[in-house]
């Protein structure tokens, strides 16, 4: 029991790092169909950003959250206009794979360049860095906050998708591109705009979620597939999809780190093996 | 006559719609039969049935009298039921002559062979240069097939479907998407096929249609509403009306 | 590749021919490097090594459209096999071999049986899973890999019992040559089989095969058990010419580097593959010399270019361009 209740917060809170961070490519996933391997190097790129924010500008945590966005977002529109266009929908996976992963290897390699090949802290604000009692037990602040932050976005982007004007568009070119083009829906548009939203929520979860993957200069390559996975346990463009997924998967790997740790990834993929052979389209995925 | 093809009652439902909706009707060795109905009929999704990409919701398929409802694609190909599609589907990074050697090698089980050359069986060779110049496409053998016109490549579909010998070939819209001046061409090698094969074509184009059948089964609503000559069809209210939307008075009038 | 001659009559020499042409396009690049790197054999064998991997990576990306992120397993566990059996006693260099092929054709197996069940993302994610699944296992099973320091001290036998392997690599060179000439020359041959011509076709129109017969995932999963003796083949290699293993042998940077090689030489030519690996790892040797995060920034641009205005490959690219000027040229 014991156990239990110091695995559940850690599984919970690194699920919910998985869910924010992957949530963004799963709606890309799920609307351009483009297998981004690239995903994590931009949620690297946030992490940067509110690193050199809160250590060289001194600015608040907040401020910081809001610089790693929009600065990730900025860097990110030169890809989607040179190189993302060019493989939405269209090109096999093969062609996605290899030119995401140049755009990862670019990215670590430029970023390295500058900065120096030494991880980047994230402080914490006073607030988030003690203990917080639950009543029955103490739980890092932080990990509240992480999971806090997971909730919000996930309701968030439901609220969007399901009561915005955007959100219409965007159904309407998951379901139908084609069909969504013919009606006056402008969709390199939406695929534009769902891009940056996609990158924003990475550079977001990729700054909360630093205290569980911490910033460093290969970040990009290790996670590049973390998030991939994420996404593909899920089903591509499901919101509900993707939550189930990190909880699930979070859930196996903290487990497993917590009881075996020797065996490392171990459990993450034999989950990952389990479910995808059940459910090649994902938990709650479509067949396309 | 041997009955090769036997359809019984074949039915199959998306959600609560009724695609193919109680579906009989037999093929016999050398019957050169037409399947016509308006746009949405359900004449893909019957044929999709027979050649195992769908399985249906109800009813028996019987192949030279053995059941094959349920058997997988290779299986009832074996069996000698081949299909050509409305969209030509070819192995598009080979030559012609590859193309079809491959249905003659598949056909004779000489594809697991690791080491032999594709180049060594004189017998395979003769064997796909007869089905490509029975076509009239025995000129083209050493071209890949994306540098062929799209004439080509629907007669390039027909021949890989004759090279796999079949007792039945179901032909969907063998002439779709060509212009129309060469369509007289496909009907052309399609008369040439053995008279033993049964060939079921569906088709929109009711020239070609009255040049080829013998007898037309008329679809609508996933129903078969009529069966007869091409000369009663002509004459038929319930076709007639099926045509024109009009599927209730086509059902009644049946 | 593999194009039906009209014209020519079949013949056993036309066979013939090409594996003597192929002989000898290896042997000549063997003799090159030993002459441009005559004090750095041991570079050159590693090189071949990967060339094993790339190869067995083309046959089922290249020649069955199969995406795949794990194929450094099947290279790993041919080399911890050989080099387990190398420790227990079995030290000669072509039953090590032998047994790197049998471990890397089971791993062949049981990876093809999970990854060619589907297509799209399924399959890229199986194929990932089973990578980091066979790496973490490396990782915990140190009594049989050497976890993180590395199974060492793996010294085979003298090839055919005479020929030494000598502390600067000459013999190691040499017998890698030789394998890798002997493993092409064969895998040229089944290259031109009909097998490997009806893979080609499942990769261009898998339903279609399906409709002339053909059960496709039976036969992609025996390509993929050929791939893995080809890739367990090369990490025997490469266990008995290093002396070491280490966890870079399965892991996913590993299978990533080979499908960049595979690319850049163009997948769906075993010539593509093997040119691929040489260039890559030249280029390597070079850049990263100087600075590994340069290194990144060079491969992330070569990559986007090839894959982008090159999407065939450099020798598929040269081998067209050439056939463009000779056309050019008997058309004049």
């Amino acid at each position: 029991m014991q156990t239990i209740l110091g695995i559940l917060p850690d599984a919970l809170a690194y699920g919910m790092v998985l869910f924010t961070i992957s949530i963004g490519l799963s709606i890309m996933m799920g609307l351009m169909r483009v297998v981004n391997l690239a995903h994590g190097a931009f949620a690297m790129i946030g992490g940067y950003f509110a690193s050199f924010a809160l250590t060289s500008l001194g600015v608040s945590y907040p401020i910081a959250i809001l610089i790693a966005v929009i600065g990730a977002v900025v860097i990110s529109v030169p890809f989607e206009f040179l190189l993302y266009r060019r493989i939405y929908r269209r090109s096999d996976e093969l062609t996605q794979i290899l030119l995401t992963i140049g755009i990862t290897f670019f990215i670590v390699g430029v970023a390295n360049y500058i900065f120096g090949p030494t991880s980047k802290p994230i402080p914490l604000p006073e607030m988030l860095k003690g203990p917080f009692d639950l009543g029955f037990r103490m739980i890092p602040a932080h990990r509240l906050f992480v999971i806090g932050c997971g909730v919000v976005t996930a309701v968030a982007l439901w609220l969007m998708i399901e009561k915005t004007e955007f959100g219409v568009r965007l159904r309407a070119a998951v379901d139908n591109g084609d069909m969504a083009e013919a009606l006056g829906i402008r969709t390199q548009i939406v695929y534009s705009a769902t891009f940056a939203l996609a990158v924003g929520l990475a550079a977001f979860g990729g700054v909360v979620g630093a205290e569980l993957l911490p910033v460093e200069p290969f970040y990009a390559l290790r996670y590049m597939v973390t998030f991939l996975v994420v996404v593909s346990v899920g089903g591509a463009g499901s919101v509900t999809g993707a939550m189930a997924a990190s909880l699930l998967l979070g859930l196996a790997d903290t487990t497993g780190k917590y009881l075996a740790p020797e065996y490392g990834e171990f459990f993450f993929y034999v989950a990952v093996i389990v479910i995808v052979y059940i459910f090649p389209h994902g938990l709650f995925g479509k067949a396309h | 006559m041997t009955t090769l093809l036997e359809v019984q009652h074949l039915s199959k439902s998306f959600g609560g719609l009724r695609v193919t909706d109680d579906v009989s009707f037999t093929l016999a060795s050398g019957d050169r039969v037409a399947l016509i109905g308006p746009n949405g009929a359900g004449k893909t999704t019957l044929v999709n049935q027979l050649s195992g990409d769908l399985a249906p919701s109800d009813g028996r398929i019987l192949l030279a009298g053995e059941d094959v409802t349920k058997a997988p694609i290779p299986e009832r190909v074996r069996g000698g039921l081949v299909r050509t599609f409305q969209v030509t589907r070819l192995f598009t990074s080979l030559t012609v002559a590859e193309n079809v050697a491959l249905a003659v090698m598949q056909r004779r089980g000489l594809t697991r062979r690791m080491f032999s050359s594709v180049l060594d069986r004189s017998d395979v060779r003769d064997e796909w240069q007869g089905v490509l110049s029975l076509l009239g496409i025995g000129h083209l053998a050493a071209t890949p097939v994306t540098k062929l016109a799209y004439g080509q490549q629907r007669l390039l579909d027909l021949a890989i479907g004759l090279a796999m010998k079949p007792r039945v070939l179901v032909l969907d819209e063998p002439a779709a998407g060509v212009p129309h001046d060469e369509s007289p061409r496909i009907l052309e090698a399609i008369g040439r096929m053995s008279p033993e094969i049964a060939i079921l074509m569906i088709e929109h184009d009711m020239d070609l249609v009255f040049k080829f059948a013998k007898r037309v089964l008329v679809l609508a609503n996933g129903a078969l509403i009529f069966e007869g000559t091409p000369a009663e069809v002509k004459e038929n209210d319930a076709v007639r009306a099926a045509y024109l939307g009009n599927y209730a008075d086509a059902r009644r009038a049946s | 590749m593999a194009t039906l001659s009209v014209t020519a009559a079949p013949s056993a020499w036309a066979g013939l021919r090409n594996d003597l042409i192929a002989a000898a396009v290896i042997a000549v690049l063997g003799a090159i490097g030993w002459f441009v790197y005559p004090d750095d054999l041991a570079f050159l064998t590693r090189v071949i090594g990967l060339a094993f991997l790339v190869i067995s990576l083309d046959l089922v990306t290249g020649y069955c459209g199969v995406a795949t992120l794990g194929h450094a397993a099947l290279f790993g566990v041919g080399a911890y096999a050989a080099g387990n059996f190398c420790l227990a006693g079995v030290t000669d260099p072509i039953l090590m071999l032998l047994i790197g092929a049998l471990a890397g054709m089971a791993t062949g197996l049981v990876s093809g049986l999970l990854v060619t069940r589907f297509r799209g993302l399924p399959q890229l994610v199986l194929s990932i899973a089973f990578g980091q699944l066979v790496a973490a296992l490396a990782n915990k099973l140190s009594s049989i890999t050497g976890g993180s320091d590395g199974l060492a001290g793996i010294s085979a036998s003298p090839v055919f019992g005479i020929f030494n392997f000598d502390m600067f690599g000459r013999t190691g060179y040499v017998f890698s040559v030789i394998v890798l000439l002997i493993t092409m020359v064969v895998l040229l041959r089944f290259a031109r089989s009909p097998f490997a011509l009806m893979c080609r076709a499942i990769k261009d129109d898998t339903l279609r095969t399906r409709m002339i017969g053909v059960s496709v995932y039976p036969r992609l999963v025996v390509m993929y058990c050929v791939a893995g003796a080809v890739a367990g083949l090369g990490g025997a290699l490469t266990a008995i010419n290093t002396g070491v293993i280490g966890l870079d042998s399965v892991s996913f940077e590993r299978s990533a580097e080979a499908l960049i090689m595979l690319i850049l030489g163009g997948a769906g030519n075993l010539w593509g593959a093997l040119i691929g690996a040489i260039l890559f790892e030249l280029f390597h040797h070079y850049v990263s010399a100087a600075s590994p995060f340069h290194w990144m920034i060079l491969v992330g641009v070569l990559l986007i270019v090839v894959v982008l205005f090159f999407p065939k490959g450099l020798v598929n690219e040269v081998t067209r361009r050439i056939g463009d000027f000779r056309q050019a040229r008997a058309a004049r």
